[in-house]
């Protein structure tokens, strides 16, 4: 059993408190109100057949499929992080699997 | 055109589920019965499907996962993405609920047993797409307790808004995920000091905020149907310095509820 040690007035000072600072907000987010909703777009495209610049579902040519798929992002800031170099030939199975 | 299943004897039986199975395991060759329009077998369009599987999944791991291939670099996260994947092939044809797991799979990971931290991070990016494709509500007003007379007030009870998470790490987690997600640098961040974090979409985006661990039992009492005013003492006696007003701003900016009423009917007595 937890002691009750929050009164009633305590708790209706601290709403008090927070609806002042609440009323601030308000009126800040107010102001960006015209934000647009844009749910469920983010990952658009990310199918087995759109998987990016270069690839899709046409199979037209086949070295079309390899590399340029992939994002280009800022380097790793923890290179120490990287898997070690001797595992990266086991850690990449599908690169016999690319055509030639 | 992808390769088809086109007119296959029975002898071939190439059914979807033994298709799918192919798909990710690069050894195995293009089997018997698959042709492309042709009539041919056709090994090599077979890998370019099976590729596009890939890539696929693991560019979705890569958009799910940002802060995470930020921490391992590029190169490192797309080696341990294809093993993922290899292994972990989607449940839902919903790409934006792939990667359920993959939390797991790092801290699993061995060569990542110095950065144990990272299996959180993932978790937290994994609630962060959770929240932005949750139901949508409108968020309780901001003034809407001002409508309640004051001897009331600690017997309000609340509806949680869909989008909405809790977490706790014992790691700094949510530092970590932040700093990554803009693309900061992690000076002065103590990996080992536990965080825990509110997720939630106020304005159609999705804010992840750092709260105190009493925040975190404060708001889960309100989430499990708790007066205000129990949530208040639970919070209290776990941290005496526990800042309800604090606690009550960040849940009416972070739009964590979509209703509130005053409990008429006695939820029992849950203190005990």
């Amino acid at each position: 059993m937890s002691k009750k040690i929050v009164g009633a007035s305590a708790l209706a000072g601290a709403v008090a408190m927070a609806l002042s600072g609440a009323t601030l907000v308000a009126s800040t987010t107010g102001a960006s109100a015209a934000k647009e909703k844009c749910y469920g777009v983010s990952l658009a495209g990310k199918n087995d057949c759109a998987a990016g610049p270069g690839t899709s579902c046409a199979g037209t040519s086949t070295v079309d499929y390899q590399g340029n798929a992939w994002k280009s992002v800022e380097a790793g800031t923890c290179v120490s992080m990287a898997v070690p170099g001797d595992r990266k030939g086991s850690l990449e199975p599908l690169t016999r699997d690319l055509p030639a | 055109m992808p390769a088809r299943l086109s007119e296959l004897s029975d002898e071939y039986n190439v059914t979807q589920d033994t298709f799918s199975s192919l798909l990710l395991d690069p050894e195995i060759p293009c089997p018997k019965g698959l042709v492309s329009p042709s009539g041919k077998a056709d090994a090599k369009r077979f890998s370019v499907y099976r590729n596009n599987v890939v890539v696929g999944l693991t560019g979705a791991l890569a958009d799910i996962f940002p802060a995470i291939q930020r921490l391992l670099g590029e190169e490192a996260f797309m080696s341990l993405a294809r093993l993922f994947v290899a292994d972990n092939p989607p449940t839902s044809p919903l790409m934006f609920k792939y990667g359920a797991g993959f939390a797991e799979f790092l801290e699993a990971f061995e060569p990542l047993a110095n950065y144990p931290y990272l299996g959180d991070v993932a978790r937290i990016e994994r609630l962060w797409l959770d929240c932005f494709h949750e139901a949508d509500a409108p968020p309780l007003a901001l003034d809407a307790l001002a409508a309640f007379p004051p001897e009331n007030l600690g017997d309000i009870v609340f509806e949680k808004h869909p989008a909405v998470r809790l977490f706790s790490s014992q790691f700094a987690a949510v530092s970590i995920f932040s700093a990554n997600r803009q693309s900061a640098a992690m000076d002065g961040i103590d990996p080992a000091a536990g965080e825990d974090c509110l997720i939630s979409r106020p304005d159609a985006q999705v804010d992840v905020r750092q709260i105190p661990q009493a925040a975190t039992l404060f708001f889960q009492t309100l989430f499990d149907g708790h007066t205000l005013g129990e949530a208040a003492n639970a919070a209290s006696n776990l941290d005496a310095e526990f800042d309800i007003s604090m606690a009550i701003s960040t849940m009416l900016e972070a739009g964590i509820f979509s209703s509130c009423k005053i409990n008429n009917e006695d939820l029992g007595e849950t203190g005990q």
